[in-house]
This record gives C-alpha cells, sequence and structure tokens, in this order.
C-alpha cells in the first residue's frame, strides 16, 4: 500500500516538473505567435513597403499540404487559392493525405465558370484563370512509385529478348523519372512548400519531388493569414536570390 | 599533485553533470521519448568561416558535436539515430574538400572503433546507409570493417548515410525488388526461359510499396520521430524522403557544431507537443491501410 503510494507521488511529482520544463517552450511559442500576428497585420494593411512587390521568378511551383480534417474546409481552401493566384503563383499543388482535396475542389472547380479540367489517372489538374492547380493525395506518392518501379521492370523485360539471365539491370533516376510520367504521376518538383496543420510534417506528399523543396511550416488552415503567405513567399525569394545561376544541389553545404 | 586535484576536480564535475542529466531525462519521460531521431548535420563550414578556421576544423567540431549529441540520445533512451553524413551530391564539390572529408570519415571510423569510445559503452550496432561503392576503397574498408564488429550488438543503432540520397535508395530498392522477383520466377519456371510471355504476365504489377520497402537501406529501422536539420534551413535535402511521412521536421538555428544539450532537450520538448497529432494520424492510416 505505502510503496503503491509513494510511486504514486513519485508521477506526480515528476508529471508537476514535467510541466514546469515544457513551461519556457509554451512562452516561447506564444511570445512567437503574437510577434507572427502582428508582422501578418501589418504585411496585409501595406504598412511594410518590401513586401509589396514579390519577385516571383524563382518560384516556379508552389505546393500546399493541408491536413486532411482541416481540408474540408473547402471556403477557406477557395481563399487560400485565390490569395495565390492574386499574388502571381502560376502552378500550385495540393495535397491531402486523404484525398479529400481531390474529392471537393475538384467537383467545385468544375462546376466555375471556365473550366478545364485535364483528367489523367490519379492526378487532375485543372487550369483557374492564369494558375494550374494539381490535386494529390497519398496514393500519389508511395503508390506511384511501386507502379513506376513495375513499369519499368516490364520495360526492362520486354526489351530484353536476349537472356533474362543477364546482370543486375541498372536504373538510374532519370528511368525512374520517365516512368513516373509514363504512368500518370509525373509532377514538377515544388520550390516551396507550405504545410497547413499543426505540427511541421510533409504527411507524405511524394517524396520524389521533395527533394530540395523549402518546406515552410504555416500552422493550422483555420487561422490562416494573408501576410503569413506573403511572408513566406518573399523569404523564399530572398534566399533564392543569392544562389541565381546555380544548380541546387551545388549550394548544399553541411 | 596539482593535476591529480584539478583531474580529480573535473571528474567529479563530471559526475554532478551526469547525474543532473539523468534527472532532467527522468523527468522528460514522463512525456513520449523519440524512438528514432536522424539528423542533418549542416553548418560545420560556416562554423569554420565564422571562426576564421579552416574548414577541416569546422568538420572536426562537428564530429565533437556528434559524439555528445549521440551520447545524450542513448542516455535519454533514443534507440535509433541517424545521421547525414554526406550525400552524393557532395562529391560535386572540390576534389579537395571531398578528399579531406573522405580522410577524416576513415579516422573518425576508426576512432569510434576502439576499445574506450561510445560504441563498445553502449554496445552500439553501426550501419552504413548508401552507395559505398562510390566511396573511395579506404573509407569504404573502414566502413565495412565498422558494420561487421558491431553487427551483433544489441544496444541503440547508429546509422551514418554516406554516399546516399533518397532517391538513389529508391532506385536501388527497385533493382533489389526486380532480382528477387526474377530469380523467384526464375525458380518457378526453370525449364521456360524462352516464353517471354509467361515472364511479363508474371512481372505484370509485380512491385508493391512493400516490396521496395523491404529493400531500403532503412528496412530494419522504424520511420523516425525527428527528422533535425541544423543552421536554420528548410529543405530535406534527399534525406529519408519516403521514411518521414510521420516525422516531426524541425529546423534550430544553431550551427551542427553548436548543437548542444540543450538544443536537443528543447527538440524533444517540441516533439512531444506534436507527438498526440502525429501519433493519432499514424493509427488511423494504419486502420485504413
Amino acid at each position: 500500500m505505502q510503496r503503491v503510494q509513494s510511486s504514486k507521488i513519485l508521477r506526480f511529482t515528476l508529471g508537476f516538473f514535467w510541466c514546469l520544463l515544457h513551461l519556457p517552450v509554451s512562452i516561447v511559442h506564444l511570445g512567437s505567435y503574437l510577434i507572427k500576428q502582428l508582422l501578418y497585420y501589418m504585411i496585409s494593411s501595406g504598412l511594410l513597403q518590401k513586401y509589396q512587390n514579390l519577385q516571383l521568378d524563382k518560384l516556379r511551383y508552389l505546393a500546399i499540404v493541408v491536413e486532411s480534417e482541416e481540408a474540408k474546409n473547402t471556403t477557406k481552401i477557395k481563399q487560400l487559392l485565390s490569395w495565390l493566384s492574386s499574388i502571381g503563383v502560376k502552378y500550385v499543388t495540393l495535397y491531402d493525405m486523404e484525398g479529400v482535396l481531390k474529392k471537393s475542389v475538384e467537383t467545385d472547380l468544375k462546376s466555375s465558370e471556365n473550366p478545364s479540367v485535364a483528367d489523367g489517372n490519379a492526378v487532375a489538374s485543372v487550369h483557374q484563370e492564369r494558375m494550374t492547380v494539381e490535386l494529390l493525395s497519398f496514393s500519389d506518392g508511395k503508390g506511384a512509385v511501386a507502379k513506376a518501379a513495375s513499369f519499368l521492370c516490364l520495360q526492362y523485360l520486354e526489351g530484353d529478348s536476349v537472356g533474362y539471365n543477364k546482370m543486375e539491370p541498372v536504373f538510374t533516376e532519370t528511368d525512374v523519372t520517365n516512368a513516373l510520367k509514363a504512368v500518370g504521376h509525373g509532377g514538377p518538383d515544388p520550390d516551396l512548400l507550405l504545410v497547413y496543420g499543426p505540427a511541421r510534417c510533409h504527411l507524405g506528399f511524394p517524396a520524389w519531388r521533395i527533394r530540395y523543396t523549402e518546406i515552410v511550416h504555416m500552422g493550422s488552415l483555420r487561422s490562416m493569414k494573408y501576410g503569413a503567405v506573403v511572408k513566406a513567399i518573399y523569404d523564399f525569394s530572398k534566399k533564392h536570390q543569392n544562389y541565381e545561376n546555380m544548380p541546387q544541389f551545388v549550394y548544399e553545404h553541411f | 599533485m596539482k593535476k591529480h586535484h584539478e583531474s580529480s576536480a573535473s571528474n567529479f564535475l563530471e559526475g554532478v553533470w551526469c547525474f543532473l542529466r539523468k534527472c532532467l531525462f527522468s523527468v522528460l519521460s514522463f512525456g513520449p521519448i523519440p524512438k528514432h531521431i536522424a539528423f542533418i548535420m549542416d553548418g560545420n563550414r560556416r562554423y569554420a568561416k565564422s571562426r576564421n578556421v579552416k574548414q577541416g576544423t569546422g568538420h572536426r567540431a562537428g564530429f565533437t558535436a556528434l559524439t555528445s549529441v549521440l551520447q545524450y540520445c542513448y542516455e535519454m533512451g533514443v534507440k535509433y539515430v541517424t545521421v547525414y553524413a554526406f550525400s552524393i551530391d557532395n562529391f560535386k564539390r572540390q576534389p579537395d574538400e571531398v578528399h579531406s572529408l573522405m580522410d577524416l570519415m576513415k579516422e573518425k571510423i576508426d576512432e569510434l572503433l576502439m576499445k574506450e569510445s561510445i560504441v563498445n559503452k553502449y554496445g552500439v550496432k553501426i550501419n552504413f546507409w548508401g552507395n559505398l561503392s562510390l566511396l573511395s576503397e579506404p573509407v569504404r574498408l573502414a566502413a565495412e570493417k565498422a558494420m561487421a564488429s558491431t553487427a551483433r550488438n544489441t544496444g541503440p543503432v547508429f546509422s551514418v548515410c554516406v554516399a546516399y540520397t533518397s532517391t538513389n535508395e529508391i532506385v536501388h530498392a527497385i533493382e533489389e525488388s526486380f532480382v528477387e522477383k526474377r530469380d523467384r520466377i526464375q525458380e518457378r519456371y526453370c525449364n521456360s526461359y524462352a516464353d517471354e510471355s509467361i515472364w511479363a504476365d508474371s512481372m505484370d504489377g509485380a512491385i508493391s510499396v512493400t516490396d521496395l520497402e523491404q529493400h531500403f537501406y532503412t528496412a530494419d529501422c522504424p520511420d523516425p520521430d525527428i527528422v533535425m536539420r541544423t543552421s536554420g534551413e528548410t529543405r530535406l535535402s534527399n534525406f529519408l524522403l519516403w521514411q518521414t511521412t510521420y516525422s516531426h521536421l524541425q529546423n534550430p538555428v544553431p550551427l551542427w557544431p553548436e548543437f548542444s544539450f540543450r538544443h536537443l532537450v528543447w527538440a524533444v520538448l517540441e516533439y512531444q507537443r506534436v507527438y498526440p497529432y502525429l501519433e493519432h494520424r499514424r493509427s488511423l492510416s494504419k486502420k485504413k491501410h
């Protein structure tokens, strides 16, 4: 009886100190949140000059990962797309694990005035005014690579009419990229990925495409701010200004 | 006499510091402790530049930081630690730099296998993941020797990604999956070499996600809970892209040689904040598949 009590006391003490340990983290998060909200407000109201003219030449492809529960909020998604369109982004890839976006956004955009739905296998591309929107879900990630792998191997077997007992096949990354295109899962590599959700986590966005993508956590979709989107794009353009004519892998440094 | 006093004083302080760490870790363990942490050790060259020293010094400082971080992780109960030591893209750097990095790696691998090192203290199993044939002979041999001599260790696992990129790993897995399937089909149809159609039919849609995952370097390892890139960079740079579906991506500002105990504790605290959400997501997807 005494042992149970003392272990309960120990657990309570540990729990108390654990909450104490988390206190500074929570304070820092709160402080940073307040500062960001102020900054976003200032950006939205045009008070900060440098955010007014965004240089989008380095940002060819933008991707958004949304937590599937939040993705059901179609109004927010449409608002986000209209913000991006007004900023001048030309190509947006929307991703959510469960495919909620594929169902809701596609039907929505189809019924709008200038639809142009190019339906290719698992990926739907809808041209909305001057912006192309690509919709992806989890199956476009690992599953697509498996399909590409099967395609490659089939191609190898069919092309290899002389001797199946030859040495191991040697595939290159270009082969895999081409195979992904052939099975309908070839899309561009996003330059910037914005994550809307509780955590900075890409939730299975097609691995093949995010090799050198800058990943930024935006917070929850519910509390999304125009200023935050502008800031993310601005920061991206500033960073990449320094690496103008270099291929990306050259400036990787450890 | 004075030296003896000094060393016993420092031993005492070391003991006190170790005790305090253990207390802190027990408190931390009240919440979830990550099983697998992956580090992209970015910032060695910038560190060297900022202190006006040679690049090699920066990398050495990085290695010192690595051994401390490993020690803290194992004390905390993290079973798997993975580091991104050298990318295939890094071979494109200046040959002198690549050469000196290779020399440093060999030196450090040998150091890790010595008696007093952390490897023997905790019974660490070492893995080297990547296209090892791209490495120079002495480094490759040292790596293979390290893997062989620690293969039977049952303690924590330390995986070093060298000559590695995620896309290269995927291509390698595709090749291996194909060979395995082909060998299995060959056994079954060992009398019908000439019949192409049997091959085509058997292989059609043959490679699944599970097949691929079995041939990844990381097949025996759980997915990382945290992927941490120091120096505040936001890219994954072709590191564990397949395995990081539910990994908490962190990018603390300090450069890798500056990464210390308090940064690690902070990182685990951040992870504990998002753990309920990530765990919920993971279990939801398990139910579906």
